[in-house]
């Protein structure tokens, strides 16, 4: 009984023996505090900081630049293809997964999280070897003339492959938890599959969504290892704006570097405050967060 | 009629996108994936063990798994703390730390790559202190290790810290009303009580860093037998035109990370268990 009263009457730790000295606490803080500091805060600081080096003025000359602007065009059509294609797989697979009931299951969901283990540079490797010179389809390629390694379409598939399992991955986790009851009942109503799912399933499935569509073009805009596997960097049509940054600091031209790279930073930025967002509109304010978009 | 409705198997729709799904995912991730053993061994299992066997080669599996372990019990021991100061004290823009713990998963590798290797160089905010002590901050060891903890941060924070939040007060209370101190709280009830889950943040942060490439790339330098990861090799074997060799490298890469996520799996499972009772 008397734990009963002290779990009620104490919303924070005061009892002794029930949170740590004040010494302690202060301590775990600030250890927490300057590692956070030091890994996160003063890396994106100091980046813009040298974005900005040189004043506004080189700055927006660093992105106004040619090749520049080409790369953040190819970054944007990359991102416009393979986000929209992984999302409608996405909506795909966590509809069959989770509104039915079939064997291999478990394998289907692990094979879809497969990417994620998958290093970015073997991620290009693959594509490679099935579209390179001498891969599987490589002679067939050649003999009709079309480029995909060293091209826009190497791009587009081997980012598509890094961010695969974004969306699919948010839609399962919420689709499984909301049950199949209430898409039965629409359909008892007389309602088709298609207004079921865009009456139904899709009001509850669409901060879920949202978030595996906002992570999937972080990704796919930010992607850089398996890209430069299959970019061949050709300036102004195989470069991404990740590419970029790195031929331009190979290039010593550190400046513009932090230039391209600060826009990628502050879309990283945008990335985690609608993420917060959502999850605050979605989430009751006590809920921890879930252990979020795990690389793995 | 009602048992199949039960069931769900009257709602439209499985063929077509059972389909789709299997179609897409065997295109985008299946095949291309199996090009990797079948071209591992194309030129002969003697080919690929002499390739995997190659003093450079092992000398970059060897400096990969060290420098992805090395970051690995960094982000074990400062993230669990992190963690535990986010869920049990309340600071003062706690949240603005809370949402920014993301920012190595959203920032693009290159990005973070540049970043660091210019902070941490001799003229960087921080190398300009480590080089007067005579640490080299980039192109060593130590900085593949600095880029590895960068970019595994957010793995034990997160996967500890809705267990933290789930950690049961009455567990605390009882002990402690049977006569157990802070300290034998913390070591008897609270931390074996993480350790399943602290072991899969762990295990997730270090498959991670095996496969790492642009945030490592350029603060490595890249010198073989010195300062070449695993990921880097792949890449100098394939400008080479030696495919065969770098796609051996990359699936013995992809065995290593199959089966610390194997282990990971296993461990979820035990952890699941070990919470669930």
């Amino acid at each position: 009984m008397s734990v009963n009263v002290a779990t009620a009457s104490s919303p924070r730790p005061a009892g002794v023996g029930l949170t740590e000295p004040w010494l302690v606490r202060a301590g775990l803080t600030a250890i927490a505090l300057l590692f956070f500091v030091t890994f996160l805060v003063v890396p994106l600081a100091f980046l813009f900081v040298e974005a900005f080096r040189e004043g506004w003025k080189a700055y927006t000359a660093a992105i106004v630049d040619e090749a520049a602007l080409a790369s953040i065009t190819l970054t944007l059509i990359v991102a416009a293809v393979s986000v929209p294609a992984n999302t409608v797989f996405g909506f795909a697979a966590a509809w069959a997964i989770t509104k039915f009931d079939f064997r291999g299951k478990r394998l289907l969901t692990t094979l879809i999280d497969l990417p994620f283990a998958v290093s970015p540079v073997v991620a290009g490797l693959i594509f490679v070897q099935l579209f390179g010179r001498q891969g599987w389809f490589g002679p067939w390629l050649q003999e009709h003339d079309v480029k995909v390694i060293f091209a826009v379409p190497g791009i587009v598939l081997a980012t598509i492959f890094v961010s695969f399992p974004f969306v699919a991955r948010e839609l399962i986790a919420v689709m499984e938890a909301s049950g199949r009851e209430e898409e039965e009942a629409a359909k008892l109503l007389g309602a088709n599959g298609w207004q079921t799912f865009r009456r139904v399933t899709l009001p509850n499935v669409k901060w879920a969504a949202l978030t595996g569509v906002i992570l999937c073009t972080a990704r796919a805009m930010g992607e850089f290892g398996a890209v430069s596997v299959v970019s061949g960097r050709i300036r102004g049509e195989t470069t991404t704006m990740p590419i970029q940054v790195e031929i331009l600091y190979n290039e010593y031209a550190f400046q513009a570097s932090f230039a391209v790279a600060s826009l990628l930073a502050i879309l990283a930025v945008v990335t985690l405050v609608l993420q917060t967002v959502i999850e605050r509109r979605t989430r009751p304010v006590e809920d921890p967060p879930r252990p979020a978009e795990l690389g793995v | 009629m009602f048992a199949g409705s039960s069931r769900g198997t009257t709602l439209p729709g499985f063929r077509t996108t059972m389909t789709f799904t299997v179609v897409y995912l065997t295109a985008i991730v299946i095949v291309p994936l199996l090009t990797l053993p079948v071209k591992s061994f194309s030129q002969g299992w003697t080919f690929f063990a002499e390739t995997i066997l190659d003093p450079r080669v092992v000398a970059s599996y060897r400096l990969t798994l060290g420098t992805s372990f090395a970051a690995a019990c960094v982000n074990g021991v400062l993230g669990a703390v992190t963690a535990w100061v986010l869920v049990r004290y309340p600071f003062p823009g706690r949240r603005i730390v809370d949402a920014m713990i993301d920012l190595p998963f959203a920032l693009p590798t290159a990005v973070a790559g540049i970043t660091l290797t210019s902070l941490y160089g001799p003229k960087g905010w921080i190398g300009q202190y480590l080089s007067q002590f005579g640490i080299q901050g980039v192109f060593s060891p130590l900085g593949i290790t600095i880029a590895l903890i960068f970019i595994g941060l957010p793995f034990v924070v997160r996967t500890l810290q809705p267990v933290i939040a789930d950690l049961d007060r009455e567990l605390e209370e009882a002990a402690v009303s049977l006569g157990a101190n802070r300290t034998q709280v913390i070591f008897r009830v609270i931390l074996p009580y993480l350790y399943p889950a602290w072991l899969v943040g762990f295990g997730m942060a270090f498959a991670r860093a095996i496969g790492e490439y642009g945030s490592v790339v350029f603060i490595a330098g890249n010198m073989p037998m010195k300062t070449e990861i695993a990921s880097l090799l792949v890449i100098t074997k394939l400008t080479q035109y030696d495919y065969a060799g770098a796609a051996a490298v990359a699936f013995v890469m992809l065995l290593l990370s199959f089966a610390l996520l194997l282990a990971l799996n296993a461990m979820q499972g035990w952890s699941v268990r070990r919470l669930g009772c």
